[in-house]
């Protein structure tokens, strides 16, 4: 078991020099965008303060991202909450409550200004002026701004944080918004995920500990580690696709030979997550490993993208003589071979296009 | 200042008044304010649930099809739960016969939820209103692993692995950092543990985090991951493939195995661990009998865990369904839930409006229409709440009620219906435990009851996994692999208007979803769930809910220090987000509040 060390001890046990762990607190000064003198001030608190204090708010939500990250299998969310991190408010877990919880805030915001993360699972909701999600007698909203306004960064949990999630889906009745919205001069990690896999959460969290900076984002602020590749690009079934093998109908004879479920409405060819490579549970499977496509649950909006039976798109993916659908057919024989062969690459390039172009929108909005 | 409820129960709001905001250690939010006597005796409670969603009117317009996923983000702790219970209102309205196999993988599915929100619950979300983590470091290592061997053979039990984890605490705490113990209640005189028993118990709170995601790994086989698997209208989404090539993309033996495995040391862990240190820290609090609330006069179950596909009468669900009230044990009520006479929620003291808010409505008949005001005697502003106004509205959640009845839902609930109705494996291990404890019946209605109900169930929920797995194989055996019947999946095979009911009873209690379908979309969608039951406020009548009742005449020992209200209200494992996903009409314009 581990033990309690300091963050600093716990980085030397972990073969980071001393020299290495200086880096660390210059870069992320650097990356925090102060000036080089707080440095020093970060590696002081990191030797004396063992653990950097977390203080992890729930807005509108559904604590699915709670339970995803307790299910983390390496590291232990127990190691995590024990010798990683200290996390010091969550109110699913916190033995406080009422205003013994809320003093905890306070007394985190006060003692180590600048020096806390604060994760968000959930968003807060505008409508009913932010009285749909009330905490200690409050809107969610101030309390996420208050706790926001002296903490070193954010972690957004989930798709509720980062995008909106179900409660903003079409007519978004409580006026819910993704953080971004409310917190807008803080560095923001969007995890998102309806939840995210458990690994990639306390991936995210070593990564930051362990490896001397904030992950690197793509241009929607996810860490590209984890979401710099769509499920489709990684996924076991991707041959059967490329074969022209697909699922026609639950439970045939496609879906008992594992054939690709691009037909039946998955969404891995436009979504971006780790789900085809780390899979969940402890590696155990994913939604298409047991036999129903990705919803595309970490993906901006997914909620409002059309029946989630329907093909990701109405193009002719597969060029111009054939659809999809024509092509699963035709494809016991060579020359149906040879059409989806070269489909599959026009299918990426079209997908590629797609996406791209919507990235381009997001950026604008 | 003294009243009485129709529903039996005195209040007096003449007390202190204290409040709870946040109640931690829930699913979602809630707030819940007491009045004390001068003993600080709890004569007055009010629960309010402090958030709300809109999940309903969202749904309106889709493609039913798609309503599992949307409703089961409703909550992410009893996943899978709302899924089911929307696909069946699906099938139920669109009369879509599921297979057996279908039938067997979705009670794994459920069951599966029982066994881990249970255990979660106790050890996660319950056990430190018992367990005084702080006084385990007092404990002697060798006491601690002779008291744990004398109440299971469980093999982690050595002085040595006590002493380890000892240590391990001591460096926690010696750190000053003490995460999310962070001003517990500990030393609180209303623990009463030795500290070995405390040791026990924090050892096993780590343990248990440990072990709880290996049993969701057969959501993962079954439905590709947890939280949040994947069902499907018509059956299962996983194939079965045994036989032929191809098996390693379908439900193979392999993954059979795995499933297996797994429900062996599920049905270890509960048996050794979680219910010998149930037992063990009960008999510490015999006598604290206080949070019977509703549970000795008005209980509810629609009964789950069907044993064979597409029959939902009374006798084929294996918890058991029934409504009992005015405390009659002896006379359980048939439940119809498409009755309008039987379930109706009331808004009287909830932030909705009605156009006449004396009535009930019928879920199928459901109107949801926000209304977020407070009472004159409110204390504080609209958006700093001090003091809440219970003679007003006072609650984004609704008041369910059974014939007018305020119903308690849950594990209790259930296994005072399968006591009742004498159905052997409910009854049995109920005597055994009162037995064991030296207990009297009326000790059931209790905390401690609700509590140990739960236990009892994750219990039979592990061995029933047993028993649906081993019907899976025997029918993969007889030559039957079909998993889905798409028969009816295309919108066109559908009547242009149909409604239906979809039923189970999550780890919570009585979870049901009505769904009106129009030319292939969903007209109308309508939940109430286990919290919306048990949170519910008052009636126009001034009927009080479970929790508000459970909490009544309970001695507090520290009245700044809630571990007895949490305590009552966690023996509940409230679940917010659940009881307040409801929503207002399509389009309306609501304040904001402004963003920068």
């Amino acid at each position: 078991m581990a033990t309690t060390d300091t963050f600093y001890e716990a980085m030397r046990r972990q073969g980071i020099s001393r020299r290495g762990f200086l880096k660390f607190c210059s870069l992320t000064a650097a990356t925090l965008g102060l000036a080089p003198g707080f440095a020093g001030r970060i590696a002081e608190a990191m030797e004396t303060k063992p653990r950097i204090p977390v203080l992890w708010l729930h807005g509108l939500e559904c604590t699915c991202c709670s339970e995803s990250f307790i299910r983390s299998a390496h590291p232990l969310a127990s190691d995590v909450v024990l010798s990683m991190i200290s996390l010091d408010y969550d109110d699913t877990l916190m033995a406080a409550a009422g205003h013994q919880a809320e003093a905890i805030l306070d007394e985190i915001r006060h003692k180590y200004k600048g020096r806390y993360i604060l994760a968000v699972e959930g968003n807060p909701p505008l409508g009913q002026d932010g009285m749909s999600c009330i905490i200690g007698g409050r809107p969610f909203l101030d309390q996420l701004r208050e706790v926001a306004s002296d903490c070193q960064a954010v972690i957004a949990w989930g798709t509720c944080a980062s995008w909106g999630c179900v409660q903003a889906a079409h007519p978004n009745p409580t006026q819910a918004v993704s953080i971004d919205k409310v917190i807008h001069d803080k560095p923001i990690i969007k995890v998102p995920g309806c939840p995210p896999i458990a690994e990639v959460m306390t991936g995210v969290i070593a990564y930051m500990l362990t490896f001397e900076r904030l992950p690197e984002l793509d241009r929607q602020g996810r860490p590209k580690m984890f979401y710099g590749q769509r499920i489709h690009d990684k996924c076991y079934r991707r041959p059967h696709f490329d074969a022209g093998q697909f699922v026609e109908s639950w439970d045939d004879e496609g879906a008992r030979k594992g054939y690709c479920l691009y037909k039946m409405g998955c969404k891995g060819p436009t979504t971006y997550n780790a789900c085809s490579t780390v899979r969940w549970n402890d590696g155990v499977s994913f939604p298409i490993q047991s036999g129903h496509g990705c919803l595309g649950c970490s993906e901006k909006d997914f909620w409002d993208k059309g029946h989630f039976y329907d093909h990701v798109t109405d193009t002719r993916v597969f060029g111009i003589e054939a659809n999809a659908d024509a092509v699963g057919i035709a494809a016991a024989g060579t020359v149906g071979a040879a059409i989806t062969a070269h489909a599959a690459a026009s299918a990426v390039h079209r997908i590629k296009q797609r996406t791209g172009a919507q990235h381009t929108e997001d950026e604008q909005a | 200042m003294s009243v009485q409820t129709p529903n039996g129960f005195q209040l007096d709001t003449a007390g202190r008044r204290v409040v709870v905001d946040p109640v931690t250690r829930i699913e979602g939010h809630m707030r819940c304010e007491v009045n004390l006597d001068e003993s600080n005796v709890i004569r007055n409670a009010v629960s309010t649930g402090t958030m709300w969603r809109g999940l309903e009117v969202i749904l309106r317009g889709r493609d039913p099809r798609d309503a599992w996923a949307f409703t089961q983000r409703i909550c992410g702790v009893c996943t899978g739960t709302h899924a089911l219970t929307s696909v069946r209102a699906i099938e139920d309205a669109l009369d879509i016969q599921i297979p057996e196999n279908a039938n067997s993988i979705r009670n794994i599915m459920q069951l599966t939820l029982y066994a881990h929100d249970h255990l979660v619950h106790f050890y996660h979300l319950h056990a430190l209103d018992w367990v005084d983590v702080v006084a385990a470091l007092k404990a002697d290592p060798k006491a601690t692993s002779a008291l744990a061997q004398s109440i299971s053979d469980w093999p982690l039990s050595s002085p040595g692995y006590f002493r380890d984890v000892q240590n391990r605490i001591k460096r926690f705490v010696e750190s000053g950092q003490l995460g999310p113990f962070t001003n517990g209640y500990w030393g609180n005189p209303a623990y009463r543990l030795p500290p070995e028993a405390n040791l026990l118990a924090v050892t096993h709170y780590l343990e248990a985090l440990d072990f709880q995601k290996e049993i969701v790994k057969i959501h993962a086989i079954y439905g590709g991951k947890n939280p949040h698997p994947n069902w499907l209208v018509g059956g299962v989404p996983c194939a079965i493939n045994l036989h032929d090539t191809g098996a390693v993309g379908a439900i193979n033996m392999e993954r059979l195995n795995l499933v297996s495995s797994i429900i062996d040391r599920t049905i270890e862990f509960i048996d050794k661990v979680y219910l010998p240190d149930l037992m063990a820290i009960a008999s510490y609090y015999k006598d604290w009998t206080h949070g019977g609330g509703l549970s000795s006069q008005a209980v509810l179950s629609y009964g789950d865990i069907p044993e064979r596909a597409n029959d939902d009468s009374s006798d084929n669900q294996l918890l058991p369904r029934g409504a009992i009230i005015n405390g009659k044990l002896d006379e359980i009520h048939e439940v119809d839930l498409r009755d309008p006479e039987q379930i109706q929620e009331f808004v009287a003291h909830s932030w909705f409006k009605y156009k006449d808010e004396s009535q009930g409505l019928h879920p199928w008949d459901g109107v949801t229409e926000p209304d977020f005001v407070l009472g004159p005697n409110t204390k504080g502003t609209r958006t700093r709440i001090e003091a809440i106004d219970e003679n007003a509205k006072y609650s984004w959640i609704k008041a369910p009620r059974w014939r007018g009845h305020a119903m308690e839902v849950g594990p209790l609930a259930r296994y005072i219906i399968g006591y009742a109705k004498g159905i052997p494996e409910f009854k049995e291990p109920v005597e055994k435990v009162l037995t064991d404890l030296q207990l009297p019946v009326s000790a059931l209605f209790s905390t401690l009851g609700r509590t140990a109900a739960r236990g009892l169930e994750a219990s039979w929920a592990a061995h029933k996994l047993r028993y649906f797995q081993d019907k899976l194989v025997a029918n993969l055996k007889a030559g039957d692999s079909a998993t889905a019947n798409p028969d009816k999946w295309e919108p066109r095979t559908w009547p242009k208007v149909t409604k239906g009911v979809g039923t189970t009873e999550a780890p919570r209690g009585a979870l049901g979803h009505w769904v009106v379908i129009e030319k292939g979309k969903i007209a109308n969608y309508q939940a109430v769930v286990p919290t919306t039951w048990n949170g519910s406020p008052r009636d126009p009548a001034g009927n009080i809910g479970a929790f508000e009742a459970a909490l009544l005449n309970t001695p507090v020992a520290v009245t700044d220090q809630p571990l007895e209200i949490l305590r009552t209200l966690h023996s509940f494992d409230p679940c917010l987000a659940c009881s307040t996903h409801i929503m207002s009409p399509d389009g309306e314009e609501l304040t904001r509040v402004k963003v920068r």
